[in-house]
């Protein structure tokens, strides 16, 4: 079973205050913490339980800068067997559909029974690279899976992740994209000295002329969408913030629960 | 034609809401730019279906095959695929759902039609189509502009257009299937139901509700009782359901359930879009976070920003002292 999976770098940014920068098209990166993208977690999980499960090795690819190799090594650690990073200026401003191309360009030259994406990335959230992925290579592939039954005689027995609790199970050939949901496992924890034994791992690295792209084919040039401005979404009526000290809003909370919550 | 098309989004007999949402936005559209609007229904047997919908668009496209049963993305696509050949529609709406998900990526990049996903906004000015999504989990909105195609698509967040009343009077043209042999590489099983759980948060008069702002499990006993000092139920994010912190039971949003409380309160939720459909149309709500532009606090009614773990004690305090 030979089993790629890709994964992305983002900024951590639930937590920090983000702000717009120069461009206007994008916001500062500077102070973010990043990490692995966290449906790709699960999928590099994923991953290295099938091989346990059916031998095999696992390859990572992530398209990004020279701190993605950070990403890649804790994937590295958690099992993964090779890891491929992609990256030149020219990629800048690619959109959903030309990550997708990039990484098809790496792919397809290996040996592979299954692709694992995550279903969307934390940043740009498209939910499209997976499928995308799919349609350039000419394979087949389900998005939102939530778990992987098992793999027989070319085929595979997913469960695809639907609205309110529901799912579907499909039987698909491969090879075969997979879009990873969240909580189909328990992902490995990482510990230094696992990141540190495979510090001295070669991680492959591929630019446009290694991926027989041409410039246009790539970044902005090569996207179907373009992002123009970024603005921060409008409050709409927004929400009357309690202030004081803990004590007032605390009863100011109470009052707000007699009044709308009919709590006596 | 260049008309506007909506794909019908339908499972086990029943149009889903993102489908009328869908169509309110086209028929905003179609008005501006004078493009007909038109809603494509696939299914096996749907033409009361169609019969329902004839009021909504300009006319309503039916194609019926036994194949269409259930949704399965290789076989849409492939008469979708069709149907954009025949009609040349200027701009495909699908829903950003697990159906739109499965379905639109592969089919725009067949198409070779520039593709939005997600957007909570789409605008034509003089043939120029953009639209609005959002990133960093709803914390900031980007304007995208789609490169000029023959056909261009967008998927569309669910709970993002509010639907009101209107009348098209379309008609229903029927197309046949060009469906022929079984497509094998992708075949739908069955439907699994979710399994009943222990509580049902959406009879809850209350919910107290706790995302993964927590960071750890030992920390949700102390959420535990400020809702017990309520008398309110226990519900959750799906970060916590993921982390087996809490059971799937408890899960608001898209994946989870839909509910609509008196008072719902949000401890340590960003408001990612897949948990406000879930919980945007409770009484009263109440968001806890320490991020003062947490998405959470647009649709919150009163906010509190601050340390939740310092917070929700001294809430307590209060609360069992008042309904003691
Ligand atoms: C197909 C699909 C379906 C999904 N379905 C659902 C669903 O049904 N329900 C759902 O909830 N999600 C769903 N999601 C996931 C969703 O996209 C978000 O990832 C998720 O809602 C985030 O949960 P959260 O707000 O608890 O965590 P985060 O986004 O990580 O937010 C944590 C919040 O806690 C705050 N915080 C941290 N520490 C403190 C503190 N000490 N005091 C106060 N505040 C603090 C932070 O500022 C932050 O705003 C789905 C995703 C996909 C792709
Ligand atoms: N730069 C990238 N490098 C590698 N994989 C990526 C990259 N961007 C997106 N992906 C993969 O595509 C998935 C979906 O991303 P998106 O379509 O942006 O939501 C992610 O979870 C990753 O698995």
């Amino acid at each position: 079973m030979e089993i790629i999976v890709c994964i992305k770098r983002v900024p951590e940014t639930a937590d920090a205050d983000i702000v717009i920068d120069r461009t206007g098209r994008d916001i500062e990166k500077g102070g973010l913490v990043f990490d692995i993208n966290e449906w790709d977690n699960y999928a590099v999980e994923e991953a290295i339980l099938l091989k346990e499960k059916y031998g095999g090795s696992v390859t990572v690819i992530s398209m990004g800068p020279e701190e993605v190799n950070e990403t890649l090594r804790r994937a590295l650690a958690m099992g993964a067997d090779q890891a491929i990073r992609l990256t030149d200026p020219a990629f800048e401003g690619s959109d959903g559909y030309t990550i997708a191309r990039v990484l098809s360009q790496a792919i397809k030259p290996l040996s592979y029974d299954l692709i694992l994406t995550g279903v969307q990335t934390e940043d740009d959230g498209y939910g499209q690279v997976g499928p995308t992925l799919a349609e350039i290579l000419g394979i087949r592939h389900a998005a939102v899976v939530n778990q992987i039954e098992g793999i027989e005689s070319g085929r595979t027995r997913v469960h695809r992740e639907l609205e309110g609790g529901l799912e579907e199970i499909l039987d698909l050939e491969l090879p075969a994209v997979l879009t990873i949901q969240t909580g189909i496992n328990e992902p490995r924890y990482v510990s230094i000295m696992g990141i540190r034994k495979v510090a001295k791992k070669e991680i492959k690295v591929l630019g446009l002329r290694e991926l027989a792209m041409k410039p246009e084919e790539a970044g902005e040039p090569g996207s179907l969408t373009v992002v123009e401005m970024v603005s921060f979404p409008p409050v709409g009526e927004g929400a009357q913030i309690l202030e004081g000290t803990m004590d007032e809003i605390s009863d100011k909370v109470v009052t707000i629960l007699k009044e709308k919550g009919g709590v006596a | 034609m260049a008309d506007i098309l909506v794909l019908v989004e339908h499972r086990r007999g029943e149009i889903r809401d993102i489908t009328f949402e869908m169509l309110m936005k086209g028929k905003t559209l179609s008005e501006k730019t004078g493009k007909p609007l038109t809603a494509l229904l696939l299914g096996n047997d749907v033409g009361e279906m169609a019969e329902g919908l004839k009021d909504l668009a300009n006319r309503v496209v039916l194609i019926e095959d036994p194949k269409l049963e259930n949704f399965n993305s290789e076989i849409y696509q492939r008469v979708l695929g069709n149907v954009i050949e025949q009609e040349k529609p200027f701009l495909l709406f699908i829903g950003h759902t697990a159906f739109g998900m499965d379905l639109a990526p592969t089919l725009a990049t067949q198409m070779k039609a520039p593709l939005a996903t997600d957007c909570t906004d789409v605008m034509v000015d003089d043939d120029q189509i953009r639209a609005i999504r959002q990133t960093y989990g709803g914390k900031l909105n980007v304007e995208v502009r789609l490169k000029p195609a023959p056909c261009s698509m967008v998927t569309v967040r669910p709970a993002s257009v509010s639907v009101e009343d209107y009348s098209l009077a379309g008609e229903i043209t029927r197309v046949t299937s060009p469906l022929t042999e079984e497509i094998a590489s992708k075949r739908f099983l069955e439907y699994v139901e979710a399994a009943a759980g222990e509580v049902d948060i959406t009879q809850a008069n209350i919910l107290v509700s706790v995302g993964r702002g927590i960071k750890d499990p030992e920390n949700i006993p102390m959420v535990q009782e400020l809702a017990k000092s309520l008398g309110a139920t226990l519900s959750c994010s799906r970060p916590v359901v993921d982390k087996k912190w809490l059971p799937k039971d408890r899960q608001v949003g898209t994946s989870g359930k839909t509910v609509k409380p008196t008072v719902y309160i949000a401890i340590g939720i960003s408001g990612a879009f897949q948990h406000i459909a879930g919980m945007k149309g409770s009484g009263t709500i109440i968001a806890i976070n320490r991020d003062p532009k947490a998405p959470i606090f647009n649709v919150a009614h009163y906010g509190i920003v601050g340390d939740l773990l310092k917070i929700v004690p001294a809430l307590k305090g209060k609360i069992s002292e008042a309904f003691a």
